[in-house]
């Protein structure tokens, strides 16, 4: 709550293009980054931020396509954008209507989310679990980091300060099982207590991958390794999800307790492979 | 910065500086009171404007942003003195209170009925769902919008 905001005396710049932008990330690495603002926008007006420069890349509509096949986005697509295409995976859909609510949607973007690198960002655990690979550039080339290597620390990536997010690619999922599952006090604005990306891929019945990843359950989104494992040991164990508990470093904070999202976390795995257990044995009838 | 935009269908012109929020530059600087500050921080949705085509935040949109964009505020739309449909379903269905959240009520709502004439309770209540109210407990804002078209037709 407060009156009209302190105006802020920083300069901004403005890239139209891709070139333009790498140019200016190269003359003012300190600069805070851009896009739709629904992160930035808040945090400046708590005063929690003070850039002495704002580096403004919203304009740069080449990085706001989405591929036809939904396998590539760039980074300024709007999560209103991913929800609204039709070839996107519809877990990552989902995810896109969970962000915040349609004003946050309308405006708040794919590369904002995870440059943001919050612990609780909604779409990080997801991008975990589907593998996606990160394309980011800066005058000196262009590079792919994958996402298990991308959120370095607590609110830090392995972006250079000359670096720039341009775009996410993901793998076809095929006929993979994919979860999003966002645990928050409620549907719309709420920011998560635990949220969770996971695939499985089953050839033949049998477990040959899976990606289990956690967000708000420690200073980085997680990929529980240990129950990972066993999935891949034992198969759709529901017990599996057990594990968990030892895989993630949640705290006590406002949202929640370490020990509930401990509990939620195990829960939402459990109940899903129950789930996906059930269907299997079901496909395997048929 | 000078920045120029259409508001309403009429093009203006502010010099502020460039992340001045939207929601500043409408309420201080164009005498557009409509957009109400309830959180300032994206929460709550009454500063809720049409930016180019889809509602948003104005508290959230920094004005170097908007420069060259359409903007729609409550202001425009009623026209030429006769109510929007939803203003008078609004009026019809009660979907009024203490009147802080209705601005962002009313243009999240027109944003909805620009896409679909004709929603489910469901859909109301999920386009809704980034803005507050602390009054009506939403079913009369629901049913206003729901029967929206039907005021019209």
């Amino acid at each position: 709550m407060s009156g009209p905001a302190p105006t802020y005396g920083g300069a901004v710049v403005t890239a139209r293009d891709l070139p333009e932008a790498l140019a200016l990330r190269a003359q003012f690495p300190e600069a805070v980054v851009l896009a739709g603002g629904t992160d930035l926008m808040v945090m400046m007006e708590a005063g929690q931020l003070r850039p002495g420069r704002v580096l403004n890349l919203w304009g740069c509509a080449g990085l706001r396509t989405i591929s036809e096949d939904g396998g590539h986005f760039g980074a300024l697509a709007t999560w209103t954008d991913v929800a609204r295409h039709p070839a996107v995976h519809p877990a990552l859909r989902e995810c896109a209507r969970t962000v915040g609510a349609l004003q946050i949607q309308n405006r708040g973007t794919v590369g904002g989310n995870i440059v943001n690198a919050s612990p609780a960002g909604d779409s990080l655990p997801l991008w975990l679990a589907l593998d996606a690979v990160f394309e980011v550039a800066s005058l000196r080339g262009a590079r792919r980091i994958a996402a298990a290597d991308f959120w370095v620390g607590y609110r830090r990536t392995a972006l250079a300060p000359d670096e720039l997010l341009t775009g996410v690619t993901v793998a076809p999922a095929g006929a993979d099982a994919v979860l999003y599952r966002k645990v928050g006090t409620r549907l719309a604005q709420a920011i998560s207590k635990v949220v969770v990306g996971a695939r499985i891929r089953q050839v033949e019945g049998t477990v040959t991958e899976a990606r289990i990843a956690l967000g708000s359950v420690g200073p980085v989104p997680l990929r529980a390794r240990r129950v990972e494992a066993l999935l891949v040991e034992r198969g759709l164990d529901p017990d599996a999800a057990d594990a968990v508990v030892d895989d993630i470093a949640p705290i006590d904070d406002v949202r929640s307790t370490a020990v509930w999202r401990r509990q939620v976390a195990q829960r939402v795995l459990r109940r899903w492979l129950v789930e996906q257990r059930a269907f299997s044995a079901r496909n395997a009838r048929q | 910065m000078h920045i120029e935009f259409s508001v309403n269908g009429e093009r203006r012109e502010v010099d502020l500086p460039p992340m001045t929020r939207l929601l500043d530059a409408l309420r201080e600087h164009l005498d557009l009171t409509g957009a109400k500050e309830g959180c300032g921080e994206g929460e709550c949705g009454a500063c809720s404007v049409i930016l180019d085509g889809e509602v948003v935040c104005s508290c959230l949109v920094p004005v170097v942003q908007v420069a060259g964009a359409s903007v729609r505020t409550v202001e425009g739309l009623a026209r030429a003195g006769e109510l929007d449909s939803i203003q008078a379903s609004f009026l019809k269905h009660g979907a009024a209170q203490c009147g802080i959240c209705t601005p962002g009520f009313l243009v999240a709502a027109r944003d909805l009925l620009d896409r679909n004439p004709h929603p489910t309770p469901d859909q109301a209540r999920d386009a809704l769902a980034g803005n507050l109210c602390r009054c009506t407990g939403y079913q009369a804002i629901v049913d206003a919008v729901v029967h929206a078209e039907a005021v019209r037709e």
